[in-house]
C-alpha cells in the first residue's frame, strides 16, 4: 500500500536544486523547480546507479554527475545517451511547510 | 624529488581487450564501476561552478569557425604556392586538434547551456575527427567510469609496455587515421564489432551504423570531387587535416594519463594537470585541468581554472609546462619498456587528504601472470 512519507522541510531544498532522501532502504531525489514546485524521483541514475542529488538541476532537467546523462525530473523521461532507461517518479505534496512523497 | 617512481614487485601482463581476462578480473574484483575519490567541495560552491551558460562557448565557437574559415580561404587562395603552408598549418590544427576538445566538451553537454548547440558542435567535431558520434559517446562514458582500468577503459592511449614507435606515429596523425577511417567504413558496411558492442547498448547500434554511413558518404563525395577537379585541394580541406593537423591534440591529450598509475580509483594518481600557454588552452578548451575534469565532469571548461584554484590544495602539484611534463614522462616510458609495472607516483602536498588504501589496494593482476 502506498503512503505519504515526510521527506524534508520546504526550506531544505534550494530553488532549482535537489537533495537526497533515504527511506526504508531506498534512496530518492527531491527536487524544487525554478517555479517553486516539488518533485520526487528514484535517487539513483538508471545508467550506473550514481546519486542524482550530486547533479545539476536546470529548468526541468536533472543532469547526472557521472556522465552528464539527463532526465526530465517531472516525468522521469531519459533524454538521451548515456541514459536510456526512464526514472521512476513519485507524487509529491507540500503540507505545513513539509514535503511529502507518496511511496509504495 | 617531487614525484616518486614506483614499481610493483610482481610483474603483471596487461590484457587491454575489453572482452578479455583483465576485463573479467576488473569486474570480479570490484575495480570496474568502483567508487572514486573526490575532493570535498561544499555543494553551494560546486553548484555555482557547474552552472551552464551559452556565452563563453558561443564566443569561442564563433572565433573557432571564423579562424577555420579565414585559414581555409587563405589556403585556397595561395594553393599551388608555398604561401599556402602557414594557412594550412593553422587550418589543420583548428580542424584536426581543436575539434577534439569541442567533441569532448559538447559530448559531456557542458560547453553550452542549450542542448541543441552542444549536439550540433558535437556532430561537426565528430566528423572532423573521423569518430563515430554514437560509438564515442559511449566509449567516453566508459573512460569516465573506469579511467585507466585495464580491460575496461576503451580510451587508454598508451598501453604498457609502451610501443614508442606507435607513440611517435601518433603525432603524425597516421595511426589514428589508419584505424578511424577503415573503422567507419567497416561500421557503415559490415556493422559494429564485439568490442564496440561491449559498451554500446543494443538500442544504439543502428544509430551508430547510420552515423558511420553519413561520414563515409561525405568522404566518398570529397574524393569524387578531388578526382573530378584533379586536385588534392578538397582533401586538404576535408579529411587530410585529421592527419596533418592532429599533432597538437596528441601533444596535449597524451599527457592526460601517460606514465601514471593504472588500476587505481583516485584521479590524483592516474591523471595529470598541466599548466599551458593561452593558445594551447584555447585549442584544448582548458582540458589541461584534467584531474579537475575527471573529478567533476559537470564543471564546464570555462570554470575549470576556478575549480582548480578551489581544490589544488588536495591535488598533486601540476606540471608547470607541456615541456616539463614530457621531460617527466620520457624516462618512465623508457623504463616501462623493461618493467611494465613501473609508473610515476604523484606526490600530494601536505594540505591534501592522503591516498587511501581502499581506493588503491585492488590486488588485481591485470591479466594472467
Ligand atoms: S551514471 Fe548517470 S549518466 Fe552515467
Amino acid at each position: 500500500m502506498s503512503e505519504w512519507i515526510e521527506a524534508c522541510e520546504v526550506d531544505d531544498v534550494d530553488e532549482e536544486d535537489v537533495i537526497r532522501f533515504d527511506h526504508a532502504g531506498k534512496t530518492f531525489a527531491i527536487y524544487r523547480s525554478p517555479d517553486d514546485e516539488f518533485f520526487a524521483t528514484d535517487g539513483l541514475c538508471t545508467h550506473e546507479k550514481v546519486h542524482l542529488a550530486d547533479g545539476l538541476v536546470m529548468d526541468d532537467i536533472i543532469e547526472c554527475p557521472k556522465h552528464n546523462g539527463r532526465f526530465n525530473y517531472k516525468t522521469g523521461a531519459a533524454k538521451g545517451a548515456p541514459v536510456c532507461v526512464n526514472l521512476q517518479t513519485y507524487p509529491v505534496k507540500v503540507e505545513s511547510g513539509k514535503v511529502l512523497v507518496q511511496i509504495g | 624529488m617531487e614525484n616518486e617512481m614506483t614499481a610493483a614487485t610482481s610483474k603483471t601482463v596487461r590484457d587491454y581487450s575489453l572482452v578479455g581476462e583483465s576485463s573479467r578480473k576488473a569486474v570480479e574484483t570490484g575495480l570496474a564501476s568502483a567508487e572514486w575519490y573526490h575532493t570535498d567541495v561544499p555543494r553551494k560552491a560546486i553548484k555555482e561552478l557547474m552552472q551552464r551558460s551559452d556565452g563563453p562557448a558561443i564566443r569561442d565557437t564563433v572565433i573557432w569557425f571564423a579562424a577555420i574559415l579565414a585559414s581555409a580561404v587563405g589556403g585556397i587562395y595561395f594553393w599551388g604556392t608555398w604561401w599556402c603552408v602557414p594557412f594550412f598549418f593553422v587550418y589543420g590544427v583548428l580542424y584536426g586538434s581543436s575539434s577534439d576538445s569541442r567533441w569532448h566538451e559538447c559530448g559531456h553537454g557542458t560547453a553550452f547551456r542549450t542542448r541543441w548547440m552542444n549536439d550540433v558542435v558535437y556532430q561537426i567535431a565528430s566528423f572532423m575527427l573521423m569518430r563515430n558520434p554514437t560509438q564515442w559517446r559511449w566509449s567516453h562514458a566508459r573512460h569516465h567510469t573506469d579511467t585507466i582500468i585495464v580491460g575496461r577503459d576503451a580510451e587508454i592511449a598508451v598501453m604498457r609496455p609502451p610501443d614508442l614507435l606507435k607513440v611517435a606515429l601518433m603525432f603524425t596523425g597516421l595511426l589514428d587515421f589508419r584505424y578511424s577511417l577503415p573503422g567507419l567504413f567497416r561500421q557503415a558496411f559490415v556493422g559494429l564489432n564485439d568490442e564496440e558492442k561491449s559498451y554500446i547498448p543494443e538500442m544504439e547500434h543502428y544509430k551508430a551504423v547510420v552515423a558511420a554511413r553519413w561520414h563515409v558518404a561525405i568522404y566518398i563525395a570529397t574524393v569524387a570531387l578531388a578526382v573530378y577537379l584533379r586536385s588534392w585541394l578538397p582533401l586538404m580541406l576535408i579529411g587530410l587535416p585529421r592527419i596533418y593537423g592532429s599533432w597538437h591534440m596528441v601533444m596535449t591529450g597524451l599527457l592526460q594519463h601517460i606514465g601514471l598509475a593504472d588500476n587505481v580509483v583516485d584521479h590524483r594518481l592516474n591523471t595529470r594537470t598541466v599548466y599551458m600557454n593561452p593558445i594551447s588552452r584555447f585549442i584544448y578548451w582548458n582540458m589541461n585541468y584534467h584531474v579537475e575534469h575527471h573529478m567533476f565532469p559537470m564543471v564546464p571548461y570555462h570554470a575549470l581554472p576556478r575549480l582548480h584554484e578551489m581544490i589544488k590544495h588536495d591535488l598533486p602539484t601540476p606540471n608547470p609546462s607541456i615541456w616539463h611534463a614530457y621531460k617527466e614522462v620520457w624516462p618512465v616510458l623508457k623504463k616501462q619498456l623493461r618493467y611494465e609495472d613501473f609508473y610515476l607516483k604523484r606526490e600530494l602536498p601536505p594540505t591534501a587528504k592522503p591516498y587511501r588504501d581502499e581506493y588503491h589496494n585492488f590486488v588485481i593482476p591485470a591479466a594472467a601472470e
